[in-house]
């Protein structure tokens, strides 16, 4: 098997445990994985990707543009931006709420995210999540990294199985937070499977 | 998280990740190095696995790495230097020297390049300086080959007795893959320093009998390279690709998809591995070159293919071939070879050619950085005054966003402070600020402070002191206390090192407290000579946040605040200013600016 899977994001919403969580994942399941992501400068309040390239055909740690099988995007803005790396029939999905950039109140530019995501659905075939209203049911935005990784899994597009996934998450996030995370995937995974026969019928 | 298989561990590591357990498996006994994108990982990954014996170190500076791990090495241990493209600059003093005396343990040099450049101020490429030195280069192309490759770099040293350069870039250390670290490994068991002033005492004749030596051992070493497992030939016909570095791994894939081609890789740059070259080029008419930063190979096949008489066409970048400036990409690899080969262009892209605009995102200082507090305390004090504002090298050179706008130069580690100085002699009715953070400080800083106090500089130095390095990942330094020996230790205070070199006048001030520090800056400027203020507060990373601030009834919505600090918590909704308090820290800077006192602490209103 060969996927190509881009994470992209603003710095701070959790793209680099997605991407990490996947790429054991894959690993768990006998792959071979590359991946890479923004480190340094670019991480403050800047644009942020993470590549996951599994499978053997893959030499370089970096995605090629038309390449990527699924891209999971955290902000509607950076999946344009990343637009070029998926494949034509490949698949985003895409949260539909905004991140201003960190400039927006110095310099007003009334961008809200709306263009970005009538822009995607001309392009190519898309999910669309809003992670205020799904994130809603577990009091913090910051399962959201959780939830899309449902979304995606579900999808099959990542080819990477669900009970591995979950296996990753018991690993790497801490007790407390365990069966939140487990719960939070699983209602990205459900999303995930309905959107799917959405697009199949 | 570590995976058994069998009797070896499989880690799923980032390149320095495995470059650092390459070396525990090649028993260091010494690591040494300064912070520095993208190399900083390297030292921290040996701290967080077991490494029992091996003395690790965070250096002041590059220099200072470099010649603690050359007295190791000089002892029959094994050293591990770190450190990015443009630290091997400040250590380049040690280590042409170290080149002619020779070692007698292994000596890893690893200095990482950055191509693009991403987060470095040039695109120098380290073969050259291997090349300029006289010492043999590695090269890896991925994480995986990183970590075979770094003990073979401890070979060829001690059979050689020379230090050795191993030079990843970027998107090798960046990037992640899986490696089969040894269960255990343990420190080399070495001699210790045995007295010989005819070997380690560098003189002019030791110089120049070495010279000669390792010019002859250097063509022994090509001669060894051209048998070296990473210098590989796959394919076959009368067109080649010769490459190196991650832009191997471009290649490979570009043969994949085009069901083969013939590709020469150079893992060892320097001393050019000739014979190899020569086997490989047969039946060769045309060649490319396919590499990062400078033509380096490129030039040396140029030589080979001069040398022999070959009739073979070399392309790259001196032909105009390929881009000198930036990194390679398998889109703009895979067009250049497209063209080479007179293969059509495949793609399965999506036109994006008509997006919309995309919201821009530069990087700016975090919400809450005490560094935004210290550049609009100097900013107010010296309105209306003529001033120079010397930046440097850290998060702070972010100061030059707007609405700061604090950062008229930034030139190198260190530079702030001088080239303050070069300013109040030429400049003399300008008030010449010089900015540099804490370790850089300890780094680079320190002598340039000692010049500005003999030679009569009149600048005011700013110290912006956050008690860390956070630009590189929040790594210790002299005024921390802390050390990777997981040792607690004297902090060094910044304030009697100054005092110690003559400066008479020094103001440590919170730059959160608005009022004080503009008058630090103000007592200062009429001050003259040298003068230094310690604006001290702890970056936002390394300490929780306080009680979050927000707008009250009383704003007059006249963006006072957004307009003169621009604070990423600084948000309009609705028309109104708001207080992000997902991003807020409580630094309260901007209720010290509203002019009528709207924006207080939670519970103010």
């Amino acid at each position: 098997m060969n996927k190509d899977i881009m994470i992209c994001g603003v710095g701070g919403q959790g793209t680099v445990l997605a991407s990490k969580i996947i790429a054991a994942a894959a690993t768990q399941e006998g792959q071979t994985v590359h991946s890479a992501e923004t480190i340094g400068m670019a991480q403050r309040g800047g644009s942020v990707t993470s590549h996951v390239r599994i499978g053997d055909k893959a030499h370089s740690p970096l995605i090629p543009p038309g390449s990527a099988d699924i891209i999971l995007a955290f902000e509607p803005s950076e999946a344009v931006r990343n637009l070029r790396y998926l494949k034509a029939g490949g698949l985003a999905v895409v949260n539909t709420a905004p991140v201003k950039p960190v400039t927006e109140s110095l310099k007003e530019t009334g961008y809200d995210g709306k263009e970005m995501t009538a822009y995607l659905r001309r392009k190519c075939r898309c999910i669309f999540i809003d992670s205020d209203e799904v994130c809603a049911p577990f009091g913090s935005a910051k399962f959201f990294n959780i939830i899309i990784l449902g979304v995606a899994c579900a999808t099959g597009e990542t080819g990477i199985g669900k009970d591995v996934i979950l296996n990753q998450i018991d690993l790497r996030v801490p007790e407390k937070f365990r069966e939140t995370n487990r719960l939070a995937f699983l209602a990205g995974y459900e999303i995930g499977e309905k959107e799917k026969k959405q697009y199949e019928d | 998280m570590p995976q058994k298989t069998g009797d070896k561990m499989k880690e799923y590591v980032m390149g320095n990740g495995a470059i650092a357990l390459g070396a525990l498996a090649a028993g260091v006994n010494l690591a040494a190095g300064y912070p520095g994108t993208p190399s900083s990982e390297i030292i921290e990954t040996i701290s967080k696995y077991p490494h029992a014996g091996v003395h690790l170190e965070w250096s002041v500076n590059e220099k200072a790495a470099m010649e603690v791990a050359a007295a190791a090495a000089y002892s029959g241990a094994r050293a591990l230097v770190t450190m990015k493209q443009m630290g091997l600059n400040v250590a380049a003093d040690p280590l042409m020297s170290v080149a002619y005396v020779g070692v007698k343990g292994g000596m890893v040099v690893v200095c990482a390049d950055d191509p693009g450049p991403i987060s470095s101020q040039t695109e120098q490429d380290t073969r050259r300086f291997a090349d300029f030195a006289r010492i043999p280069v590695f090269d890896p192309s991925t994480p995986e080959e990183a970590f075979e490759m770094i003990g073979d770099a401890f070979e060829y040293s001690e059979k050689y007795s020379t230090p050795v350069i191993f030079r990843p870039t970027t998107r090798v250390c960046h990037a992640y893959a899986g490696v089969e670290a040894p269960d255990e490994s343990a420190p080399k068991k070495y001699e210790g320093f045995v007295r010989d002033p005819s070997k380690w005492v560098i003189f002019p004749r030791l110089s120049n009998y070495n010279h000669g030596m390792i010019e002859k051992r250097n063509a022994e070493i090509a001669a060894d390279f051209s048998s070296y497992r990473f210098n590989t030939v796959q394919g076959s016909g009368p067109l080649a690709v010769i490459t190196s570095g991650v832009s191997y791994a471009y290649a490979g894939e570009y043969s994949e998809k085009h069901g083969g081609i013939k590709i020469i890789r150079v893992a060892t740059a320097f001393p050019f591995p000739e014979d190899f070259i020569l086997g490989a080029l047969e039946g060769v008419s045309s060649v490319i070159c396919l590499e990062e930063l400078s033509p380096y190979i490129e030039e040396q096949v140029l030589k080979t293919v001069g040398r022999h008489h070959l009739d073979i066409e070399v392309k790259g970048k001196l032909d105009g071939t390929e881009p000198h400036n930036g990194e390679n990409s398998a889109e703009l690899t895979g067009a250049v070879l497209d063209r080479f080969f007179g293969f059509e262009p495949e793609g399965n892209l999506i036109d994006v050619s008509d997006s919309p605009a995309l919201p821009a995102r530069p990087p700016v200082l975090c919400a809450g950085c005490p560094h935004r507090a210290s550049f609009y305390a100097v900013k107010q004090a010296m309105k209306g005054r003529k001033c120079v504002f010397c930046g440097d090298i850290g998060c702070y050179t972010l100061g030059n966003a707007m609405p700061l706008d604090m950062v008229d130069t930034c030139l190198c580690m260190g530079a702030g402070i001088t080239m303050a100085q070069g300013f109040s002699h030429t400049d003399k009715d300008t008030v010449c600020f010089g900015f540099t953070g804490d370790s850089t400080f300890f780094a680079s800083g320190m002598t340039g402070v000692v010049n500005a106090v003999y030679n009569e500089a009149d600048i005011i130095l700013c110290v912006l002191d956050n008690s860390t390095t956070a630009m590189t990942g929040h790594q210790p330094h002299p005024g921390t206390g802390r050390n990777m020996m997981g040792d607690i230790v004297e902090k060094v205070s910044i304030e009697k090192v100054l005092e110690g070199m003559g400066v008479k006048k020094i103001i440590t001030v919170n730059p959160l407290d608005l009022e004080k520090a503009v008058n630090a800056v103000r007592e200062c400027a009429e001050t003259p000579g040298v003068k230094a203020i310690v604006f001290r507060s702890p970056c936002i990373a390394i300490v929780k946040s306080g009680a979050k601030c927000s707008v009250g009834s009383k704003c007059i919505n006249c963006r006072k605040c957004i307009r003169e600090i621009g604070c990423p918590a600084l948000i309009t909704e609705n028309g109104s200013v708001k207080i992000d308090s997902n991003l807020c820290t409580g630094c309260g800077l901007c209720a010290q600016i509203c002019p009528v006192g709207a924006i207080g602490g939670e519970g103010d209103e």
